[in-house]
């Protein structure tokens, strides 16, 4: 199971990673959503994983570490908070500057093959 | 349980809240008042709390009384109450200086700034790291919306970048976070300092893999070197009473640093072995591209951004000696720089002001209407920046140049430093004698600074004539700071 959750959060990442790297807000915004899900799952698995431990105190002999719990549904609300807030920002900067490239301009040469292309 | 310790997160809670509920949410005026006497308060409660955490040691106050490495603890030292002391220092003059106009693009102004407050004095206060990632959102969230206050391209450009840049930053502190989690069991500063010694060789790895992200990320909220390119956009295109109260949000990243590595980890091997060496180096080299930025600059509050980055190196490299004489150094050096950067922030809308179209670009323009008060106090930031005498930065300055121990560290440092300040010089005088003396076209009625902005901009001026005034007490304070936050680090949270 370890390396199931391993290979999960790799997968998530690098794909993050990619993304971000993308020049457009909406690519950077998908990316950004996939980091913080690799993140969570990564505070999950820092408390141990355990396979058929309880939640909750006492119910069961064996039970999971609460605090990774606390902590990853701080990590949820706040990175849901940050990329809805993002989402308006990318509609504002798509309003305000005509483009959804990050940097508010799109390279020149790129532009006119795109533009040939379609 | 002393209750004064949480104050200053609750009271600009509760101004914020204030100012958005009627009958403030209707009447500027009122709301005004509100945020500027909301920014005085916090004066007197930070003033109060320095004086406790000099008769008094360290507190720790336990957030619903549960007890220490379980519970969420905000610490009371010397050096957190410093900074809270200087934040609200900058948040009175910004919400002054705000109030002569600047709050009226927006209804949510004074309820962001002291939100952001609220933001900073947390990440000041909290001695449990995940709780820091939380207040780090809080002043985060705040700071964008207070950034793209008043709208335009420009901002919104700068606030793209410093968003996604941010919000990468964030991930990356959850992963740090998770690691020292799972390496040694607790989040709690004071209970992670005391565990490090104990930890096995697997756990040491774990733990050095998360100060790595760790770095990354302070050094991405300091603007340290190669991620420092968000901060001449967004500090230049920000409104001048936002980029002011921001001159402290580079510092949470450098207070941070010092928690941590001076404070928390300061026994651990690894962070004398490579942490502070990188640390020193990129200071080094956030000095050079600070000074290159300010002798590129094209106008005057481009060049105080630059000016915050540059001191930032000053203050990142003298931190990675990790010794008490450097920490009080950098304490000194923290307020001086901290209050004349967000100055010349407030100064370069003031001068941009009476020059019409020139605005604060250094090219010729209309001669400035108040010559006298706006050129006085150009003279005072600037020397005080550059480090002359009689002026707060030449003590700073020289406080750091003592802070250095003899040998290779010295002949690095005081080039680097001494080096950096011909240059500043070169540039503030050239960028002064343009803005004040190359006058062309005919005199035109322009707006006089108004009585708020004059004395938001005087809070800030006149306080580099009295650091350097009370430099005597003020450095003995300082130092006892320094000693305070290695005394406290060999504590564990039980102790208090």
């Amino acid at each position: 199971m370890e390396l199931l959750v391993a290979i999960i959060i790799g997968v998530l990442t690098c794909s993050a990673v990619f993304l971000i790297l993308r020049a457009r807000t909406f690519a950077v915004m998908l990316g950004l959503t996939m980091l913080s899900y690799a993140v969570n799952l990564f505070i999950f698995a820092s408390g141990g994983l355990k396979m058929g431990a309880g939640a909750v105190l006492k119910a069961t002999e064996d039970y999971a570490d609460p605090l990774p719990q606390a902590l990853v549904l701080t990590a949820i609300v706040i990175g849901f908070a940050m990329t809805a807030f993002l989402v308006v920002l990318s509609i504002r900067a798509r309003a305000d500057l005509g483009n959804d490239h990050v940097d508010g301009k799109l390279p020149v040469a790129k532009n006119t093959r795109q533009g040939a292309s379609s | 349980m002393n209750h004064l310790i949480i104050l200053p997160i609750l009271w600009p809670l509760l101004v914020a809240l204030l100012t958005m509920l009627p009958p403030f949410d209707q009447n500027l005026l009122l709301r005004r008042f509100l945020s500027v006497s909301g920014s005085a308060v916090l004066v007197v409660l930070s003033a109060l709390l320095v004086i406790q955490s000099t008769e008094e040691p360290a507190q720790l106050y336990q957030l619903g009384n549960w007890a220490a490495p379980f519970g969420i603890s905000l610490l009371l030292d010397q050096v957190s109450s410093l900074m809270l002391c200087l934040t609200s220092v900058l948040a009175l003059a910004a919400s002054l200086y705000a109030s002569s106009g600047e709050d009226e693009n927006g209804p949510f102004f004074h309820a962001l700034l002291h939100f952001q407050l609220m933001g900073i004095n947390g990440a000041f206060l909290t001695a449990d790291l995940f709780n820091l990632f939380v207040f780090f959102e809080v002043l985060l969230i705040a700071s964008y919306s207070l950034l793209i206050h008043g709208g335009g391209k420009a901002k919104t450009k700068a606030a793209v970048h410093y968003v996604i840049l941010n919000l990468v930053g964030s991930a990356l502190f959850l992963f740090a976070l998770a690691l020292i989690y799972g390496a040694s069991g607790t989040l709690n500063m004071l209970d992670l300092g005391t565990k490090v010694a104990g930890l096995s060789d697997t756990q040491l790895q774990l733990l050095q893999a998360a100060v790595a992200l760790l770095l990354v990320v302070f050094g991405l909220k300091a603007a340290l070197m190669p991620l420092h390119f968000w901060l001449g956009n967004a500090y230049s295109s920000a409104s001048p009473a936002v980029a002011a109260l921001f001159a402290i949000m580079t510092k949470v990243g450098i207070y941070s640093l010092l928690r941590v590595f001076a404070m928390v980890l300061q026994d651990a091997g690894f962070v004398a072995s490579w942490v502070f060496p990188v640390l020193w180096w990129t200071g080094l080299l956030t000095i050079v591209m600070g000074v290159l930025g300010v002798l590129a600059s094209e106008d005057l509050r481009k060049m105080a951004s630059y000016l915050v980055i540059v001191s930032v190196g000053s203050l990142v490299a003298i931190l990675s000696l990790g010794t008490p004489e450097s920490v009080q150094a950098l304490l000194y050096y923290l307020l001086h720089s901290t209050l004349a950067t967000a100055a010349l922030f407030l100064l370069a809308d003031l001068i941009a002001n009476q020059r019409g179209k020139a605005g604060d670009r250094l090219v010729n323009g209309r001669k400035i209407a108040q010559p006298v008060l706006l050129g006085t106090a150009f003279v005072v930031v600037a020397l005080s920046i550059v480090g002359m005498p009689p002026f707060s930065g030449f003590i700073g300055k020289l406080l750091l140049l003592q802070a250095v121990p003899q040998g290779s560290a010295m002949l690095w440092y005081w080039s680097f430093l001494l080096g950096s300040s011909v240059l500043l010089l070169i540039a503030l005088s050239r960028a002064g004698s343009i803005l004040f003396w190359q006058v062309s076209g005919s005199d035109v009625e322009a707006r006089l600074v108004g009585r708020r902005r004059t004395s938001a901009l005087l809070l800030l001026v006149l306080a580099s004539p009295l650091l350097s005034l009370f430099a005597g007490p003020l450095t003995a304070w300082c130092q006892a700071a320094a000693m305070q936050l290695q005394h406290i680090a060999n504590l564990n949270p039980g102790a208090f």
